[in-house]
């Protein structure tokens, strides 16, 4: 195995059980992503991407297979360890940015700093680099009621990367805002990937959005088909 | 350990969402609220009764009715009993001689004001040595009775609660006129409900000759309630019972006691109503931050803290209301007056009493409900998926 990989998925299997019926989604599902991968799934509604990025989140259980992080099976891990790992490892970004509607934009970046044992003003000054880096240090105080989506989704970047995980799990991050607003998200997600080496796996049926990754996946009635180049995906400036 | 600073990261946004569930949040409250006043009002009212029999009743005071009597208006005792009495063993004396209250105890009508409606209040004959062995006697308007006249006093309570007590009034019983010439007090105890006048002129206009109803003698600090049981077994002309005054009336007051039972059972009924409420409150707290829940979850905040969050919602609303209750309870009905029948068909004028320990168990039942109906609903939270937090409506 090779220190590069950051994912590695042998054989995973995944069924859900629907009454007396099981749907199988994945039944041999082999992958491996890179260290510095910014990945894009693609495929049909239906075709499982949300149920893998439950799978490589720890979100969700596999019903068979490994699924190894960091040389490191998270498979079979109980649900508080899960929850730690995913605390220690992991920054989501949801499509509909799931900020608390009761905090203000500072206190919903700072969330994933009270699971750590950072001082109150060591959280502070991370909050604020957080915010600076998405560029929204002026609306620190503002509430989500009172941002714009792109606005929202960018304090939900802040949120996901305050922490400074190693990988971003994002689904669909900008299937609810304009084309304008989502290549300025999309540039962000670049950027972080691009000068902060962070690992992102984005799940999207948005051929443009997919364009910003380095790599695209297709998936399929639950099989990966056909890998584009690397080189394809590169945005022509 | 960073579950203090999760939990409450997560209390605070339960309590700053609670808003959102405005209506809902203050019908938990306001449930919550009337099962406590409702409560302490009738735990007040039991308090208050039970106090004013109570504090009536005298460790060092013997009480003698007639044996089997029950109580002082079915009772009689012969001027002969009286005197034979006298001489038992561990009366106390002053300078007056023997420290002995022969009374008479006879009902009559009153109008009360709340209602208009007619009541028993007890009329009381007593002698001179009747007043010493009252601790709190005070005469607080006009004067004491002259004896051999139609004058009487008024205890405080009646004058509260009855029409025509007033200082001055003359007031009508049956064929007799009396004069009221003065208000007593006796510290808030039972004897406030009553009126008192010249035992020898009760005897004549009641044709009672020259017997009494009851006895009441004051104890030496040796005195034994055996040797004065005794002492009448040894003596054939008599055929009383004795008992502390105190015992007399703890035993009167007993049969009220039905009063915070009854005000326990009411507020039981009524906190299972309030309860089905609050739960339906919590679930659906719990079901509209389903997706914060599980937002918080993928982030990393643990099980623990989403069911505490939602154990202190509850606690928190249920609290607040018990607080309300209570205050609301302490206005309206600490030092209340009220009447209700007590022993022998007579009016029993008392006062709701409110203690911090009464308050107590107001808010230990707000805190029941809070916990019941935080319990479960925080239970549903633990178990929602984290997966939720994709779904595209919470
Ligand atoms: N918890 C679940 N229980 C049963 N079926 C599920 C569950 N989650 C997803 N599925 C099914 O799995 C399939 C893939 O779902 P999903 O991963 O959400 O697809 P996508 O995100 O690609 O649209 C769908 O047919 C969906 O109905
Ligand atoms: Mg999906």
């Amino acid at each position: 195995m090779s220190d590069d990989n950051l994912f590695e998925l042998k054989a995973v299997a995944k069924r859900f059980k629907k009454g007396k019926e099981t749907i199988s989604i994945f039944d041999d599902l082999n992958m491996t992503i890179k260290r510095g991968d910014f990945l894009a799934i693609m495929g049909p509604s239906g075709s499982g991407k949300t149920t893998l990025l439950n799978l490589l989140g720890g979100v969700d259980q596999p019903t068979g297979g490994e699924i190894v992080f960091d040389g490191a099976r998270i498979d079979g891990l109980s649900e508080g360890d899960l929850a730690k790992w995913r605390a220690n490892n992991i920054g989501f970004i949801f499509q509909f940015y799931n900020l608390m509607p009761m905090l203000n934009a500072a206190k919903n970046v700072e969330l994933p700093l009270l699971l750590t044992s950072l001082s109150s003003k060591q959280r502070q000054q991370r909050v604020d680099t957080a915010l600076q880096l998405v560029g929204l240090a002026d609306r620190a105080k503002h509430m989500p009621s009172e941002m714009s989506g792109g606005q929202l989704q960018r304090v939900a970047i802040a949120r996901a990367v305050v922490s400074d995980p190693k990988l971003l799990l994002c689904d669909e991050p900008t299937g609810d805002l304009d084309r304008q607003t989502a290549d300025e998200i999309l540039e962000m997600l670049q950027l972080l990937n691009r000068e902060f080496g962070k690992t992102i796996i984005m799940v999207t049926h948005d051929p443009a959005a997919a364009r910003h990754a380095t790599h695209t996946l297709h998936l399929d009635k639950g099989q990966f088909v056909g890998k584009d180049e690397p080189e394809l995906q590169e945005k022509s400036a | 350990m960073s579950l203090l600073a999760q939990s409450s990261a997560v209390i605070g946004m339960n309590i700053k969402s609670l808003p959102r569930r405005l209506w809902m949040s203050l019908a938990m409250v306001l449930a919550s609220a009337v099962v406590v006043a409702v409560l302490l009002a009738f735990l007040a009212m039991a308090k208050g009764f039970e106090a004013t029999l109570q504090s009536a009743g005298q460790e060092d005071v013997a009480f003698f009715i007639r044996t089997g009597s029950a109580a002082e208006l079915n009772s009689s005792v012969m001027k002969e009993q009286v005197d034979l009495l006298r001489e038992a063993p561990g009366i106390a004396s002053d300078e007056n001689g023997k420290l002995v209250s022969p009374e008479l105890y006879v009902i009559v009508d009153g109008t009360k004001r709340s209602s208009g409606t007619d009541a028993n209040i007890p009329l009381r004959g007593i002698e001179q040595q009747g007043l010493a062995l009252r601790n709190n006697f005070k005469i607080v308007q006009g004067r004491l009775f002259t004896p051999g006249t139609d004058e009487l006093i008024v205890g405080e309570g009646v004058l509260r609660q009855f029409e025509g007590f007033e200082l001055g009034k003359e007031v009508r019983f049956g064929k007799n006129r009396w004069t009221v010439v003065g208000v007593f007090s006796t510290g808030g105890n039972v004897f406030e409900s009553e009126l008192w006048a010249d035992a020898k002129v009760i005897q004549t206009l009641y044709n009672r000759g020259s017997s009494y109803q009851s006895v009441r003698a004051k104890l030496t600090a040796d005195a034994r309630l055996e040797d004065i049981q005794a002492y009448i077994k040894n003596e054939p002309r008599l055929n009383q019972e004795v008992q502390t005054e105190a015992n007399y009336f703890a035993v009167q007051g007993e049969g009220l006691s039905y009063m915070a039972i009854f005000g326990r059972v009411i507020s039981a009924v009524m906190a299972l109503g309030a309860l089905a409420g609050a739960l339906n409150t919590m679930y659906t707290s719990v079901s509209d931050r389903a997706k914060e829940i599980a937002t918080l979850r993928a982030i990393g905040f643990s099980n623990l803290s989403a069911f505490i969050g939602t154990m202190a919602e509850a606690l928190v609303l249920a609290l607040f209301g018990g607080v309300l209750g209570a205050l609301a309870a302490f206005l309206l009905f600490d030092g209340l007056s009220a009447s209700t029948l007590g022993g022998s068909f007579t009016q029993v004028v008392f006062s709701f009493e409110m203690t911090g320990q009464l308050v107590m168990q107001g808010i230990w039942l707000a805190l029941f409900i809070g916990f019941i109906s935080g319990f479960f609903p925080a239970w549903r939270a633990t178990s929602v998926p984290v997966a939720v937090a994709f779904q595209s409506r919470g």
